[in-house]
């Protein structure tokens, strides 16, 4: 610690507060409360959510650097942990909006006081050139447009300077909500449209390395494969000042490595811990952990229609009652997920969601099930798991496979590398039954039954196909929630899920961040993301 | 000098054809990896449009022969292509890590040496004493202890336990930053800076990896080392030279290391290449910013121009090391000619 002594005077004699970047970090980085060390198991690899093959740790750059029109609000939860509020949708760069009657357009007045860095004030064409940017360069962007009914440059308006409309071809509850995700963010088009080309019109080159924005963080530096670091951009005014100057970002890929410096108080936040980690870190006592269940979120195990005797209903509802809820829940999840079995009804008695199915482990109706499909002697299976998240799905699939053997049912574990998950599961829906764990940002049942129940679409590895569930779907995705229908569609909804089960949920996962006591202001979103314009250190 | 030139050149042409086969084989592997890049980038809620439009953007929905025919004159360009996952050209991020992860490898292979070589030699100079059986037990600790654990065990005592370690941050801690890059070694670049703060630290960041590689790769230095040495010290010209009453010095020095020391280069030569690729496990423990870490993030994202790249590196590296390794051996050996 003595080097670190002697750094400290020598940024006090050197002015540590004419950084950025001198010939050291501030001294005591980790100690100091104006930065933040945050170490995390994969680094970005762009400042342009927009790019194709952008990762999704690079989300956080998009979060923290940009603004966007609205954002959501942050609720505190029962334990005080902070968690953002999916039904509060607040003034970002528009200081106020306006639905018009018909419910198909929707006007922003955008706030005089949002500038970009260069000072440069946004207005509605910077909005309008970035949203049609986001549903002109394909891949996941135009994909989470479309989900606010999205999808052409017609559809935004520049009414005049300082004021912007969407037009949308039906009323939808989706557009305003999915304005708060990270991928409508703003640029400076002036900057960009200087350095796009005729190959490159959207200048994905060069927003690719280098940042355009008006976000409360600007980006200092960027090492790839090593750190990046955020500075505070001191003219921001759309909302309270951020409480730290600097952030550090350091790429830490071993998880052992990440909680030891974060035990030696040498980081001050881990996100993302695994929930052994962060088990053991809530009873050690030293580190604080904060956490919340992922909204809409839901570790499912999946049986896969295409594949015999999974066609069978039955034999889906003996495996429901075939799994070791509990154990799972404890041993995969050390206890940080939310039960999602033992309801007590077949129909649902309110549309929260998710909530917990009703089944539970009994092996006599399990058994009796079998037996009423034609399958008294058990069959045999393969269960498919991601080595990527072996983490939690390496021993829930032991337990599954060991719970499923009571029953006769012989599963063979079959783990699949990372790489080639998305595509035997999501994209050629071959595995018959397999984990899965699709959580949806827009929070709404109706947006989760839309990816992972309707024939064909991406998160429904099930290959399940309901006539009803798809009619349902498509008469409620874009009803407001006020309506009375619509409490009715979610209940059925809900209902036909408990029935036939082509996705069984284990439990509702936790999001955990570790921190030194002395910050605060830590929230959880649903882009599973580090927030820091929140955070504050003492 | 100018006929050793010319075997040195007509080393290199024999090289060629290997590395023409390493380009069509990390070609054709990659992409008989069962991944889908298009899958992958096209992000998490990709539809079947939008994976198309990624796979023509990449240029996947071209034939192989027309992929491999563009990827040849790329090459011959100097262009290999640009890693999807970095959104950097593969060239610029393999001169980023190359010299992190050889300033690992030699620093940790320079302390294998230095330890194995002595240890070997004495523990053939005296097999069976207490040197021979303290070679037996590195030996075999260093073969069977895998390197994650050497330095996760390493990172526990000296960081976590004692505090003696800076923290286990790559290349340098928080608190500096990189010197000006001439050579991208940053031992070598501070020193040329004139630093001594940061040369320091870059130390210092040095000892715990490059001592778990070292440990890791005495194993076979050393076993090579006795071995060699036992058979050249049962030799008749050994036996010769101390009839002929020579020092024992000059006999283990001038006589029986020289001879021994041909098996031990070319141990330390496939040891070299050996590390520089498997030393991923460190990396990952240590967030060094590496070649090994960069390699597999990119097979797990089936990122082809960046796997080929790293492939296309090291065969183009091992090459220069087995040339390097074989003009030392006639150096040190006259019998040995670079041909025939």
């Amino acid at each position: 610690m003595q080097r670190r002594e002697f750094l400290k005077h020598l940024g006090v004699a050197t002015g540590a507060s004419v950084l950025p970047f001198l010939k050291y970090l501030p001294a005591e980085a980790a100690g100091r409360s104006d930065t933040l060390v945050v170490v995390s198991g994969s680094g970005i690899n762009s400042l342009d959510l927009h790019r194709k093959g952008t990762n999704r740790p690079s989300y956080q750059v998009t979060v923290n650097i940009y603004d966007r029109l609205v954002r959501f609000g942050v609720k505190t939860l029962e334990d005080g942990s902070l968690a953002y509020d999916s039904t509060k949708i607040e003034p970002e760069v528009a200081e106020s909006w306006t639905v018009s009657e018909d419910g198909k357009s929707l006007s922003f007045k955008i706030n005089p006081k949002a500038k970009f860095w260069d000072g440069s004030p946004v207005t509605a064409h910077d909005v309008k050139w970035s949203f049609d940017r986001a549903v002109s360069l394909g891949g996941f962007p135009a994909v989470q447009m479309k989900a606010g009914s999205m999808t052409k440059p017609e559809q935004f308006v520049v009414v005049d300077d300082m004021t912007f409309r969407i037009d949308i071809p039906a009323p939808s509850k989706l557009t305003l909500p999915d304005l708060a995700v990270p991928i409508p963010f703003i640029i400076n088009s002036k900057v960009a449209k200087a350095k796009a080309t005729e190959k490159d019109p959207w200048a994905t080159e060069f927003l690719h390395k280098t940042a355009a924005g008006s976000g409360a963080y600007k980006m200092a530096r960027w090492d790839p494969g090593q750190q990046f670091v955020y500075e505070r951009n001191d003219d921001w005014a759309l909302g309270t000042k951020p409480g730290v100057k600097r952030v550090i970002v350091r790429e830490v890929p071993s998880a052992s490595t990440r909680r030891a410096l974060v035990e030696r108080g040498d980081a001050d936040l881990y996100m993302n811990v695994p929930a052994k980690d962060a088990k053991e870190f809530e009873e050690g006592g030293k580190v604080g952990v904060s956490g919340a269940p992922i909204d809409n979120c839901l570790h499912v195990l999946a049986l896969n229609l295409k594949h015999k005797p999974f066609d069978n209903v039955k034999v889906r509802q003996a495996i429901a009652y075939a799994l070791p809820y509990k154990e799972i829940v404890a041993a995969a999840a050390y206890g940080r997920g939310k039960p999602m079995f033992g309801g007590k009804d077949m129909t649902p008695a309110d549309i929260t969601w998710p909530q917990p199915f009703p089944y539970d482990q009994d092996f006599d109706k399990a058994k009796a099930l079998l037996a009423e499909a034609g399958l008294k002697d058990g069959f045999e299976t393969t269960l498919s798991f991601n080595l990527g998240l072996a983490d939690w799905q390496e021993p829930t699939a032991l337990l599954i496979q060991e719970a499923l053997g009571k029953i006769g049912i012989k599963a063979k574990l079959d783990k699949i590398p990372g790489a080639n998950w998305r595509t035997a599961a999501l994209v050629e829906k071959r595995l018959p039954m397999h984990l899965e764990n699709f959580g949806g940002w827009l929070n709404y049942p109706d947006y989760y039954f839309f990816w992972a129940y309707k024939f064909g679409h991406l998160f429904n590895s099930s290959n399940y196909k309901n006539p009803e569930v798809e009619k349902l779907v498509d008469e409620t995705l874009h009803m407001e929630t006020s309506e009375p229908q619509y409490v009715e569609n979610v209940k059925k909804l809900i209902s036909i899920a408990f029935e036939d089960v082509p996705r069984i949920p284990l439990y509702q996962p936790y999001l955990d961040s570790a921190m030194q006591k002395n910050v605060s202001g830590y929230a959880s979103w649903f882009h599973r993301q580090l927030d820091c314009r929140g955070i504050a250190k003492v | 000098m100018g006929s050793r030139l010319i075997q040195v050149g007509r080393r290199l042409a024999q090289a060629l054809p290997s590395v023409f086969g390493v380009i069509v084989i990390s070609f054709v592997l990659t992409r008989a990896l069962p991944g889908d890049p298009a899958v992958y980038f096209a992000g998490a809620m990709a539809d079947e449009e939008s994976i198309e439009q990624v796979r023509r953007a990449l240029g996947l929905d071209r034939t192989w022969i027309e992929q491999f025919l563009i990827y040849v004159g790329n090459l011959a360009n100097g262009d290999w292509g640009m890693s999807l996952s970095t959104g950097r050209p593969v060239t610029e991020e393999l001169m980023q890590r190359l010299p992190a992860s050889l300033e690992l490898t030699l620093l940790g292979l320079g302390l294998a040496v230095a330890v194995a070589v002595p240890l070997g030699v004495l523990a053939a100079t005296r097999p069976d004493s207490w040197v021979d059986h303290l070679c037996r037990l590195l030996v075999t600790a260093g073969v069977s202890l895998p390197t994650f654990f050497t330095g996760l065990f390493l990172v526990y005592i000296f960081y976590y336990l004692l505090g003696w370690a800076p923290s286990p941050l790559g290349r340098l801690d928080i608190l500096y930053l990189s010197p000006p890059q001439v050579t991208g070694f940053y031992v070598i670049d501070s020193l040329i800076a004139g630093d001594g703060e940061t040369l320091g630290a870059a130390l210092a960041q040095l000892v715990l990896p490059a001592a778990t590689l070292g440990l890791f790769a005495l194993a076979p230095i050393a076993r090579m080392t006795r071995a060699a040495m036992l058979g050249a010290l049962g030799s008749e010209f050994v036996r010769t030279a101390r009839a002929g009453g020579l020092s024992s010095a000059v006999v283990l020095g001038t006589y029986a290391f020289r001879n021994a020391a041909l098996p031990v280069l070319t141990t330390l030569g496939m040891v070299f290449s050996f590390l520089l690729g498997a030393n991923v496990l460190v990396e990952k423990v240590f967030s060094w910013p590496g070649i090994g870490s960069f390699a597999i993030e990119a097979l797990v994202a089936s990122d082809y121009a960046a796997v080929q790249g790293f492939v296309l590196a090291m065969a183009l590296l091992f090459v220069c090391v087995n040339l390097a390794i074989d003009v030392i051996l006639t150096l040190v050996d006259p019998r040995v000619g670079l041909d025939e």
